[in-house]
């Protein structure tokens, strides 16, 4: 309101004819191109400075040798033109003698195992995610007595650096750790085989439930009341309320939180590197492109450029199937309304 | 709604993103200024000036005193400190960054003994003959071959580490000489209700250092003595893995050691549920004066247990060795540096003052010194049939070649023989990268 009249005093300070809209339309028009490229000129030069050069970079080192050793001198010596060498390291497994032929122990061995335990972490933690994140979004959006208190301490495990939550479940998972302690088990969770990949999940859900839950919450609460109450006096019960009230208005809210765990996820670090360090094939993508950066760039850039892909692709069908989703919602909610 | 939020959070992004990019440039400039007087480098050659040690963070502080003397004594060729953070792996790639910058104020820097081959192969380290040979007629040999790489010095020793076997002196009496010896101990330990024997099993850089032990006391190795062949594909080699693999199927080392670095198994024997733990000298303080220990006067010091032939057990080899840049312009001081960091004077100090073990033989057989640090007949026993960890560029590759097979070994998901062979197809393919 006040930003609008602001405007209105400036123009009439300004000694404007009030009565020639369509000739000052006009000259702005007219200008507003130009004007337009220069202003943005700063930033689409710093983005193409800060995001297009990195990228192109990484992918022209992608197609280059990593440095080898002259044999002579001991000397590391510049690799050359690899082609595609580099991408079949990891896609193929190919360590230069066909398919396959990366012995265990080595990372290119590792490409798809990596890939595999990192969808394995998304879908299972963001799962997860999403119900408690729903459940306590649930719970905070009620009127109840300590209601700022229960908001202010869910969000806790959130607030924590993820290398310090990490440190905690990583003595929490200890042998002789509390897990074992109050499960009375002796799993050795930084083991080898599920416990490590369990306790990952576990201690990302810990932490990231909370983010999950405020985004929800941020969508229950611009739902008017007046939906509920209405429903209530055509007789809906309350899991007929969620089901056909909450749910589907608070979608859009949802399917934002689950694509920004997804994508969070699939380039998880901290978490696993230093909970296990790897142990029992828990090393995701982005451990394997650090560890493959100490042994040679090239194939690094190669293997950063493949995980930008697989996350692009994610996100690109994630964005499309939240589309769709935004449309189709919006046809039964007229119906209902109507 | 959706998509004008999206919209906004684009825009949000790309502002974070340009800002953080400013920020990256500024560095970036920083560092091009530097790699601009690094040029002159080779002009300036041997000059003497001021110059700047890098090493990591200094828990103990024992480095600064140490500088302060120096420059006490030298005021026109003054040292400064240049303090990394505690990580490793930070410090590795933080050295690896200023090299490639030719960061000419990295003069001096500290490298762990399994970086020196990757950074002279890179051409970063300057080699340490002619005008700038060492002598090294007093050092512990093995710590001189730790820093050796196609026959040349790259960086001189600064301190070392050996690996001891802390044993129960209350349970036994004599400890063992020999790896069969200490198995058969094991029912010792079974008739008082505690584990027997542990090290470091964890998949971390600790299980590369007790595997290549254990390969290296049967007469194994990892590597031929050029560097270019793996060697894990004999009968030594199968032993020494061997001997491990069994004592978890045994139950003599618990199974929970997959899980254990130094700490975990520094607890367990403090807590007295360990009748053998392999360790480095730094727990002997510590499970001395420990408030939670349990074993303050019930612990002592051996050697690691051999392979029979009498012979101590071949540890690995830990410690840090300084190299001078080949980037510097004060390489002279640098090296007079160098040799002020290995002097008796320096390395008794950093001994009383920082625990830290020494490079030069002598020192292990002062009376005084073994008084206050009764384990040293035994460290310096450690570091004399010390074998430091594989010589090569390709270290990385090959330190995850050994720690993923060994630990699929000894959790019992491959056999010692699967193992050893993927480990040897590994490693060989790990050396010979870019060829």
């Amino acid at each position: 309101m006040s930003t609008t009249s602001g405007v209105v005093t400036g123009e009439f300070a300004q000694g404007k004819p009030p009565l020639d809209p369509g000739a000052k339309r006009k000259s702005l028009h007219d200008g507003s191109g130009r004007r337009a490229a220069v202003l943005i000129a700063p930033t689409i030069v710093l983005l193409a400075i800060v995001i297009l050069y990195p990228v192109v970079t990484a992918v022209s080192q992608s197609f280059t040798k990593d440095a080898g050793l002259d044999p002579a001198t001991g000397l590391f010596v510049e690799g050359g033109f690899a082609g595609v060498a580099n991408y079949k390291l990891w896609l193929l497994q190919d360590c230069g003698s066909g398919a396959f032929s990366c012995p265990p122990g080595t990372l290119g061995s590792q490409f798809w195992t990596s890939t595999g335990v990192t969808f394995l972490f998304t879908v299972v933690a963001v799962s997860l995610e999403t119900l408690l994140g729903l459940v306590f979004a649930l719970v905070m959006n009620r009127n109840f007595k300590g209601r700022g208190i229960l908001r202010a301490s869910v969000l806790v495990p959130w607030a924590i650096p993820t290398a310090v939550t990490a440190k905690l479940w990583y003595f929490i998972f200890a042998y002789d750790g509390i897990a074992n302690k109050v499960l009375g088990t002796n799993i050795l969770w930084t083991g080898d085989g599920w416990p490590p990949k369990a306790a990952i999940i576990i201690a990302d859900t810990w932490k990231t439930a909370p983010f999950m839950a405020l985004l929800i919450l941020a969508g229950l609460q611009v739902i008017d009341g007046g939906v509920y109450e209405a429903s209530k006096m055509d007789g809906a019960s309350a899991w007929q309320r969620f089901r056909f009230i909450t749910l589907p208005l608070v979608r859009p809210a949802l399917m934002v939180a689950v694509l920004f765990r997804t994508l969070d996820t699939l380039r998880m670090y901290d978490l696993p590197k230093i909970l296990t360090g790897g142990a029992g094939d828990t090393s995701t993508l982005s451990m394997l492109v650090v560890d493959q950066v100490r042994s040679g760039f090239n194939a690094a850039s190669a293997l950063s450029t493949l995980t930008f892909l697989i996350v692009f692709a994610v996100a690109f069908i994630f964005i499309k199937f939240l589309g769709a989703n935004v449309t189709e919602q919006r046809a039964p909610k007229t119906k209902k309304a109507g | 709604m959706f998509g004008k939020s999206m919209l906004s959070r684009k825009v949000t992004f790309a502002a974070a993103a340009a800002a953080t990019g400013v920020l990256v440039l500024s560095a970036c400039g920083g560092g091009g200024d530097d790699g601009g007087s690094a040029t002159d480098a080779a002009a300036a050659g041997a000059a003497t000036g001021p110059i700047t040690y890098v090493q990591g963070k200094d828990n103990s502080n024992i480095v600064q005193p140490a500088i302060d003397k120096w420059n006490a004594a030298h005021p026109d060729e003054k040292v400064t400190l240049k303090e990394q953070t505690d990580q490793a792996d930070q410090q590795h790639d933080d050295l690896v960054q200023n090299f490639q910058a030719k960061n000419a104020d990295y003069d001096v820097v500290s490298v762990d003994n399994i970086w020196t081959s990757e950074f002279a192969a890179k051409g970063w380290l300057q080699p340490l003959t002619g005008d700038y040979a060492l002598d090294t007629s007093t050092l512990l040999p093995a710590t001189v071959t730790a820093e050796t790489y196609n026959k040349t010095l790259f960086a001189g020793p600064t301190s070392s580490d050996g690996g001891l076997l802390y044993y129960r002196k209350d349970l036994v009496p004599t400890p063992p000489k020999s790896w069969d010896e200490l198995m058969s101990m094991c029912d010792i330990a079974t008739q008082n209700g505690i584990d027997c024997y542990a090290g470091q099993y964890a998949q971390y850089e600790g299980l590369t250092v007790n595997v290549a032990e254990a390969i290296n006391t049967f007469g194994g190795s990892i590597l031929s003595e050029d560097g270019k062949t793996a060697t894990l594909d004999t009968p030594e080699a199968k032993k020494g893995l061997d001997a491990l693999v069994k004592g978890f199927a045994d139950g003599d080392i618990p199974k929970q050691a997959t899980t254990y670095q130094e700490e975990q198994g520094r607890q367990s024997f403090e807590d007295g549920k360990l009748l053998f733990l392999r360790n480095w000298p730094y727990v002997y303080s510590l499970a001395k004066t420990d408030g939670s220990s349990t074993v303050k006067d019930t612990f002592g010091v051996a050697v690691l247990p051999g392979d029979g032939d009498g012979k101590p057990g071949a540890s690995s080899l830990g410690g840090h060795a300084a190299g001078i840049s080949v980037y510097s312009d004060h390489k002279k001081t640098a090296l007079e540096f160098i040799k002020f960091l290995q002097s008796e004077e320096i390395q008794n100090d950093w001994l009383t003052q920082g625990s830290a073990a020494p490079v030069i033989a002598s020192l292990y057989d002062d009376p005084a010194l073994v008084e206050q640090f009764p384990y040293l007949p035994e460290l310096k026993t450690s570091i004399e049939n010390a074998v430091p960890r594989p010589v090569t560029p390709f270290y990385p590759a090959v330190t995850k070649a050994i720690q993923d097979n060994a630990f699929s070994a000894l959790s019992g998901s491959k056999t010692t023989d699967a193992a050893l062979t993927d480990m040897q197809a590994a490693v060989q393919n790990a050396i010979s990268g870019g060829q």
